[in-house]
C-alpha cells in the first residue's frame, strides 16, 4: 500500500475531545456530518479544507483520552489514509487500525516533515519520502496489516465469520 | 526463568496459556464486556458482522449512563434501540437510566471479580484494577467484535511500579496522589502500561478511595492499573454478591472463592520503571486547564474566581466523597454568582447520601443535586458551561470543549476542594475550612 498527500501538521498530546467533541457523540451520526467535525476545536479550518488522501503528523501521544471511535471515523470519512505520531494513546491507535487508517509511528520523520508539504508512505517498504529525505518505521505486525488491507476490523471478520456475501448495512450512529 | 507481573498472570489467564510475556499478542477471551450509551452503534456494527446472536450474552453488561434521562429526542432514540436489541439478546445486566454510572454500577453489581479481564467501550474501564481484575478500554468496533465472537486480540503490556508508603495528610486523597504522579510523569507517563500499585498507603486506603486510582491512569495512558486485593476487598465484593445474587448471608465459600481467583506479581517480576510516593509528603493539587498534566499546587491556583463546582462522576461521585464535600457545606452555602452541582455516583450512593444527611446539607447550601449518572462530564447536559466560564470539578478530564464549551476552563480537584471553592466562589482550600469549624 502506498499513500501520497499533504500533511496537516500538529503538536504533542492532541487528545480525543479537540479532535471530535463528545457533545457531538449522540446526534452527529451521518458519516458526512461527522468528517465536517473533525479535529474542530483544535483547528477549524481542517474540516473544510482536507482533501481525500491527506496525512496527518501529530506529536507524542496522539489521541489521548476518550476512546470514542468517532475520533478515528471523523478522519477516515475526512479521507485521512495515515497518521503519523511520535507515539499513539492506546485505544485510538486501535481505533484507527480497526477503521483502516495506518498509525505510523516514526518520531524522526515527524520533526522533519513541514506542515502542508506532500508527503510519499510506502507501507510495504515501510518507508515516508519527505522535503528533508527517507525514513524508515517499523514494519506493522502481521494481525494489525490483514486488518487495515482488509479495510477495517469489520470486513476482516466478515471475511473470518464467512458473511462477506451478507450486504454490509450503512453503520449510522453514534456513541461517545 | 523470572517472575511474571500481574498483567502476564492475568493475560496468561484470559487467553489459556500457562504463561505469556509482555510484548506478545494474545486472543484472549474477557469475563465480561462492557459498553453505556454507546450500545446502540456497537448493535449497529454487530449487525453489519452478519451474526445473529451475540456469542456469550451473560458477560455483557450495559448500563446507561452519558446523557440520563435522555436530554433530546435524539439521544432518546439512541437509548430505545439499545433496550430493543438488550431484550431481543436476553442481556440480563442491562442497568437503566437512572441507576447510575457504568463503571460503579457494574462494581456494586459485581460483573467482574478480582483476577478476571473486563474490556469496555470506555477509556475509563481501568476502574476494575481496583479490586485487582484486568480493565482495559477498547473501541466499538472491538466491542461488537467481541459480543460475536466472545474473544479479541490485545498485546501484553509490559508493567510499571508505584510504590506509596506513609500516610495521607488530613485533606490529602487519592485524587491528589493521582494528580502529583500525572503532573509529574505527564500525560502519556503510563502510555501502554500496566500500572500497578503497591505500598502502605495503598492497602489503609478505604475502597472508596482506591476506585479513583485506576480510574485516573486512563490519563496517564495505562492500559490497566492494578491495586492487589485483599481482604477489604473480598468483604466488598462478597457483601454485593450476596444482594445480586439473593444470598441469605456472606459465607466462607464466597471469600475462599474470591482469594482462590486474585492474582499477584511475583516477587521477581521484570518492571518496565519502578516510582516511589512519600504520601506524607503530598498537598492538595489542582489540574489546571486544558491538560489533566498541566497540576499544580492548590496554593498557587487559590483565588482563582468560578462560576460552577461539580461534584460527582466516575472519579468522585461515591459517597465518601459526598461525605468530604458535606463536611465542608454543613451550615454554610454556595457563593453568591457560584453554582454547586452534586452528582451521585449510583442510585445506591444517592440512597446512602440521603439517608446520612449529605443530601439535604447540600440542599440547604443550595447546590443542586442531579440523576445518577455522568452528568456534564461529557458535555451533552445538566451543566454545561456558558463561553468564558470557570469550573471546578472533581472530573478526571479538563480537556478543551469536553464540557460542551470551547471557551471554557476546567480544573480538577479532589471533592474536598470542589465543595470549599464553592463556598468561597473561588478555588479554595479545604484545609482553611476545617480550621475554621475548629476555631469556631
Amino acid at each position: 500500500m502506498k499513500f501520497h498527500g499533504r500533511v496537516w501538521k500538529y503538536g504533542d498530546d492532541v487528545n480525543t475531545d479537540v479532535i471530535f467533541p463528545g457533545k457531538y457523540t449522540y446526534t452527529v451520526t451521518d458519516p458526512k456530518e461527522i468528517a465536517k467535525h473533525a479535529l474542530e476545536d483544535l483547528d477549524p479550518n481542517f474540516a473544510s479544507q482536507a482533501q481525500p488522501g491527506d496525512m496527518i503528523v501529530g506529536g507524542k501521544n496522539w489521541g489521548n483520552g476518550s476512546s470514542r471511535e468517532q475520533a478515528a471515523t471523523c478522519l477516515k470519512y475526512t479521507g485521512v489514509t495515515a497518521v503519523i505520531a511520535k507515539s499513539f494513546a492506546r485505544i485510538h491507535f486501535r481505533n484507527l487500525v480497526n477503521n483502516g487508517v495506518v498509525p505510523i509511528v516514526c518520531a524522526s520523520a515527524v520533526d522533519a516533515i513541514q506542515n502542508g508539504e506532500t508527503i510519499d508512505v510506502d507501507l510495504d517498504a515501510h518507508t515516508i519520502k519527505c522535503a528533508t529525505g527517507d525514513f524508515d518505521f517499523p514494519p506493522l505486525s502481521p494481525t494489525l496489516f490483514t486488518i487495515i488491507e482488509t479495510g477495517g476490523l469489520i470486513q476482516m471478520l466478515r471475511r473470518k465469520l464467512g458473511t462477506e456475501h451478507l450486504p454490509m448495512p450503512e453503520i449510522k450512529s453514534g456513541g461517545d | 526463568m523470572s517472575g511474571k507481573t500481574f498483567a502476564e498472570k492475568a493475560l496468561a489467564r484470559a487467553s489459556g496459556q500457562s504463561q505469556v510475556v509482555a510484548g506478545q499478542i494474545v486472543d484472549a477471551v474477557p469475563d465480561a464486556v462492557m459498553s453505556h450509551d454507546n450500545s446502540a452503534a456497537i448493535s449497529k456494527i454487530f449487525r453489519a458482522l452478519g451474526v445473529a446472536r451475540v456469542k456469550y450474552p451473560a458477560r455483557i453488561a450495559i448500563a446507561l449512563d452519558h446523557a440520563v434521562p435522555a436530554p433530546t429526542t435524539a439521544h432518546a432514540v439512541n437509548h430505545i434501540e439499545i433496550r430493543k436489541f438488550v431484550e431481543e439478546q436476553g442481556i440480563e445486566k442491562f442497568f437503566e437510566v437512572g441507576r447510575g454510572i457504568s463503571h460503579q454500577v457494574l462494581s456494586e453489581e459485581v460483573v467482574v471479580l478480582p483476577g478476571q479481564l473486563i474490556l469496555g467501550a470506555d477509556s475509563h474501564t481501568t476502574t476494575y484494577g481496583w479490586m485487582g481484575a484486568f480493565g482495559a478500554g477498547i473501541g466499538r468496533s472491538e466491542a461488537a467484535a467481541i459480543w460475536a465472537t466472545g474473544e479479541l486480540w490485545l498485546r501484553v503490556p509490559e508493567s510499571m511500579k508505584i510504590i506509596v508508603d506513609g500516610e495521607l495528610p488530613r485533606g490529602v486523597t487519592s485524587k491528589d496522589l493521582c494528580l502529583r504522579i500525572i503532573g509529574d510523569m505527564k500525560a502519556d507517563g503510563g502510555l501502554y502500561m500496566s500500572v500497578e500499585f503497591h505500598g502502605s498507603t495503598i492497602s489503609s486506603m478505604s475502597i472508596e478511595s482506591r476506585i479513583v486510582i485506576p480510574n485516573m491512569m486512563a490519563e496517564f495512558g495505562a492500559k490497566n492499573a492494578y491495586l492487589p486485593p485483599d481482604e477489604k476487598v473480598f468483604e466488598w465484593i462478597a457483601e454485593r454478591q450476596v444482594k445480586s445474587q439473593k444470598l441469605k448471608a456472606k459465607s466462607e465459600s464466597l471469600i475462599s472463592n474470591l482469594q482462590s481467583l486474585a492474582l499477584y506479581p511475583d516477587a521477581d517480576a521484570i518492571y518496565a520503571a519502578t516510582y516511589r510516593y512519600d504520601a506524607s509528603t503530598l498537598e492538595p493539587y489542582v489540574a489546571c486547564p486544558h491538560r489533566v498534566d498541566n497540576v499544580k499546587p492548590l496554593s498557587q491556583v487559590r483565588g482563582t474566581k468560578i462560576q460552577q463546582a461539580f461534584l460527582g462522576t466516575c472519579t468522585n461521585g461515591r459517597l465518601e466523597d459526598l461525605a468530604a464535600a458535606a463536611e465542608i457545606l454543613r451550615g454554610k452555602t454556595v457563593a453568591r454568582g457560584t453554582r454547586m452541582l452534586v452528582i451521585p455516583a449510583s442510585s445506591q450512593v444517592l440512597s446512602e447520601a440521603i439517608a446520612r444527611g449529605y443530601i439535604q446539607t447540600f440542599i440547604e447550601a443550595g447546590a443542586v443535586v442531579g440523576v445518577p449518572g455522568c452528568g456534564p462530564c461529557v458535555g451533552n447536559h445538566m451543566g454545561v458551561p456558558a463561553p468564558g466560564e470557570v469550573t471546578i470539578s472533581t472530573m478526571n478530564r479538563n480537556f478543551r470543549g469536553r464540557m460542551g464549551t470551547r471557551d471554557s476552563d476546567n480544573y480538577l480537584a479532589s471533592p474536598a476542594v470542589v465543595a470549599a471553592s464553592a463556598v468561597v466562589g473561588a478555588i479554595a482550600d479545604p484545609r482553611e475550612i476545617y480550621q475554621d469549624q475548629v476555631t469556631r
